[in-house]
């Protein structure tokens, strides 16, 4: 008989109680040893939960001082080099949070540096997600909610950026209603009516702030419900590894391990937030001054998460045209319009253009090393190209005058570059994970190099390869080399001819192109075949002598030439050496 | 003499003449250096400092301005330019010029301020220009620091960026920080608009306005960082940075550190 201590009994009938109320015994015994797989790289989008979640508590404690309002007043808070002058409510509730609300400061900062956080999290996660293959079948919509929660991530954050009405915010805005006006057709309608008139006009603010602080941050807590619920019914996926298959989920119980991990993790992740925020300042205001529609600051930069905007709308050339008295701004419409446009397309729909490429139907819970699928390791690195150069251009006059060039330079730079360094980069991922493709075959046949060099008694030297561990067996043998879809037949055997040739056709020279270049996974025969080499291309040398065992043989001098027992072969001679050590 | 005679074909005879030859040009060179300055302090005089600011204006600045000022292909005439502008382009080092380029960069200045006074002198003797302002022009102790803030968004901002570090112009130009500036110098710039800076006369900028400018500007300078590390106030661009380089490689890390454990 085991006695239960008081704790344990308080305990019991709690669970008890609650649970002849809301039946929560079974939920949480089907859910506590849910388990999850262990990597470091799984942890990126639990840095977007929970700097989301410092966001949202910093942001309720903002609301309670930041009044909305583009009514004008005159400034009277602590801060002397703004006294006296004309601002915005907005603007005047920013400056007092920051000065005149104890922890004001503190706050707004952590509300920012975890806003920059949230957003660089979840485009993280997003590399890792498309670079091990995780977005594949199943989880496919939960790539297009992450891609929707990256959206709307964007959206949050500039709104943010916009509200405090600060010169940048000001300046910031002013682009985005010319954005919205480089719209073919609607465009200036569309301005007019977001803005309730002309710019600035009195009304924006407010209706930023609910879009700021209710609408986004509502559908980004429900598309986080949804992403969250799917990664539990659908489990986790994990990298190969011993004991790992697609059918299995190797890892630890989520009550004690995984809750302690991700508690603690959440603490370090607030911890850090707010030490950055206690210590490094962000956008100071106060310095920009109040947005006036006819001032601008050199260096006006948006968050780092829009400067890819920034930047392709700064290396645009100035092309306009002008249609039956229409003017078509292609100098604003086409970087900021068409380039995201086609930027967010491409990403929300990747998971079904890889999927048709392929023909891949099947379910992948065990992730690809990014090498093992060179191409789309490549096109996502071309991707990321693409996109870290847009950020050069956005930051193009800092990095002028910070490196003393030429901001036409930079400019014409990227034009080239562009177009020019995402392709190479292609080539060279895809031929890097080849090379690693090879290197991991190579293991597979001859097993590792161990270091050790062995001088045979004819003198030819060799180093002694190992045989892998098993969990390095399991990483590399778990790759699975897939056969690019059959080029289509024109007509069948009966002569009919094939309707969908040409996509069909399409489909076989994508697939070909995905999966052409491969370095295909060693048989088991060769690698059986390749293990026994080192002692083969030994055994295969000439005898080191032809002596009978039982002779002892003197040579001149009268050293021992041949024993008894001695080696005979360059094989036995590595076994022997092998043992000794 | 004898001596001399035996030894005048010895094989060391030609590197000691050398040596001593140089010896004698390159000391008796940097002594006669060395007595320059004792003689440009001996200024008497507006009709002595005026010839002397000639005398420096025909060694330094001539080859690019021309021997009356009138201006080359290689530098505009400096009839008119007033002593403002001298004091500014020298005793900030962007005159004379090091090396042609997109622009004059400031360096270090290698005139004394009687000299650069002298210069000063001779150009504004060959026609009426803006004047040195007086210590009284740029006392800015009563200056409005709010309206100069304002001013300076409306009139300065958009080249030499809201916090004052400075900014891009088109070419390789740039609108240079201005942290390092000491009030003349900021006066003197709005009063003469150099390099690629517009002009803001008295009619434009009053001496209170200037004087507004240049307490904001200092105050910029000297005012305590409120949120703490101010990362060089270029905005977003290097909070980006930061956030990348420490921020992210600090949660990554953490992260690293949580999955290790577990093995």
């Amino acid at each position: 008989m085991t006695t239960t201590s008081p704790i344990e009994k308080a305990g019991g009938a709690t669970a008890t109680y609650v649970d002849e109320r809301v039946g929560s015994n079974k939920f949480l015994s089907r859910n506590l040893g849910k388990v999850f797989p262990d990597h470091w790289s799984f942890m990126l989008g639990e840095i977007a939960l929970y700097s989301f979640i410092v966001v949202m508590l910093t942001g309720v404690f903002l609301t309670l001082w930041f009044k909305p309002s583009m009514a004008e007043v005159v400034y009277d808070g602590s801060y002397v080099p703004l006294k006296g002058i004309l601002m915005s409510e907005a603007y005047d509730s920013a400056l007092n949070i920051s000065f005149d609300v104890r922890g004001g400061l503190l706050l707004r900062q952590m509300h920012h540096w975890s806003a920059l956080i949230f957003i660089a999290a979840m485009a993280v996660h997003m590399f890792r997600v498309f670079f091990t293959g995780a977005f594949r079948k199943p989880r496919e919509f939960n790539w297009l909610i992450g891609v929707g929660l990256t959206t709307f991530g964007l959206l949050a954050g500039f709104s943010g950026y916009s509200l405090p009405d600060d010169l940048l915010s000001g300046t910031g805005l002013q682009i985005a209603r010319g954005i919205v006006q480089a719209v073919p057709v609607v465009g200036t309608w569309a301005a007019f009516l977001l803005f309730d008139g002309e710019f600035p006009g009195t009304e924006f603010i407010s209706r930023l702030y609910g879009v700021h602080i209710l609408l986004i941050p509502g559908l980004i807590l429900a598309l986080v419900t949804i992403h969250l619920m799917l990664v539990w019914t659908q489990k986790h996926t994990q990298f190969p590894g011993p004991g790992r298959t697609n059918d299995n989920v190797v890892g630890y119980p989520l009550l004690p391990v995984y809750m302690a991990k991700a508690g603690g993790f959440f603490f370090i992740v607030f911890g850090i937030i707010a030490l950055v925020a206690g210590l490094v300042t962000i956008n100071p205001i106060w310095i920009f001054g109040p947005y006036m529609p006819d001032q601008v600051s050199a260096g006006s930069q948006p968050d780092w998460y829009i400067g890819f905007l920034d930047g392709a709308l700064r290396v645009m050339p100035n092309w306009e045209t002008i249609l039956f008295g229409w003017t078509i701004s292609w100098n604003v419409f086409i970087p900021a319009l068409v380039v995201p446009g086609i930027i967010f397309t491409v990403l929300g729909l990747y998971p079904f253009i890889e999927a048709w490429v392929t023909g891949d139907k099947r379910e992948h819970n065990l992730l690809d090393r990014p090498r093992n699928a060179p191409t789309r390791t490549a096109f996502g690195m071309m991707a990321i190209t693409f996109y870290m150069l847009l950020w050069v251009g956005g930051a193009n006059d800092i990095i002028a005058v910070a490196f003393d060039l030429s901001i036409n330079s930079i400019i014409w730079f990227l034009r080239v570059a562009l177009i020019v360094v995402p392709p190479i980069v292609f080539v060279i991922t895809r031929r890097t994970c080849l090379g690693l493709q090879r290197k991991d075959r190579e293991k597979l046949l001859h097993g590792y190099e161990s270091g050790r060099v062995l001088r045979l008694p004819h003198g030819e030297f060799i180093e002694v390869h190992q045989p892998l561990n098993e969990k390095e067996l399991a990483v590399i043998t778990a790759k699975h080399d897939y056969v690019p879809l059959p080029a289509p037949d024109k007509a069948d055997a009966d002569g009919v001819r094939n309707k969908h040739y040409r996509v069909q056709m399409l489909r076989h020279r994508l697939s070909e192109f995905f999966y052409g270049v491969n370095v295909p996974k060693p048989t088991a025969a060769e690698i059986e075949a390749g293990q026994h080499h080192a002692e083969e291309q030994a055994a295969i040398e000439a005898p080191l002598h032809e002596y009978e065992d039982s002779d002892v043989i003197f040579n001149a001098h009268g050293g021992v030439l041949h024993h008894p027992g001695m080696a005979k072969t360059n094989a036995e001679q590595v076994e022997g050496v092998d043992q000794r050590h | 003499m004898k001596f001399l005679a035996a030894r005048r074909r010895s094989p060391i005879v030609a590197s000691a003449l050398l040596i001593g030859a140089l010896a004698v040009v390159g000391g008796g060179y940097a002594a006669l250096g060395a007595v320059q300055p004792a003689e440009a302090t001996i200024a008497v005089g507006a009709e002595t400092q005026v010839e002397k600011g000639k005398q420096l204006y025909l060694e330094g600045c001539s080859s690019c301005h021309g021997l009356e000022a009138q201006g080359t292909k290689n530098g505009p005439t400096l009839i008119g330019v007033g002593a403002a502008a001298v004091h500014f382009q020298v005793a900030t080092g962007r005159m004379p010029l090091a090396a042609p380029g997109a622009q004059a960069p400031a360096k270090e200045n290698i005139y004394s301020d009687a000299d650069i006074a002298a210069m000063s002198a001779y150009v504004a003797s060959l026609a009426p220009g803006p004047a040195i302002p007086t210590a009284e022009q740029i006392d800015y102790a009563d200056a409005d620091v709010a309206f100069g803030g304002e001013l300076f968004r409306i009139n300065c901002a958009q080249c030499h960026q809201a916090a004052g570090q400075g900014g891009a112009l088109t070419q390789g130009k740039y609108a240079p920080s201005l942290m390092e500036a000491t009030p003349q110098e900021i006066y003197e710039a709005m009063l003469t608009g150099p390099q690629n800076m517009p002009v803001f006369s008295d009619a434009q900028l009053p001496t209170e306005d200037k004087q507004a400018i240049i307490a904001y500007i200092r105050g910029l300078d000297n005012a305590p960082s409120m949120g703490g590390l101010n990362l060089g106030r270029f905005g977003p661009v290097t909070e980006g940075v930061f956030l990348a380089l420490a921020i992210f490689a600090a949660l990554i890390a953490a992260a690293v550190w949580i999955g290790i454990k577990s093995r």
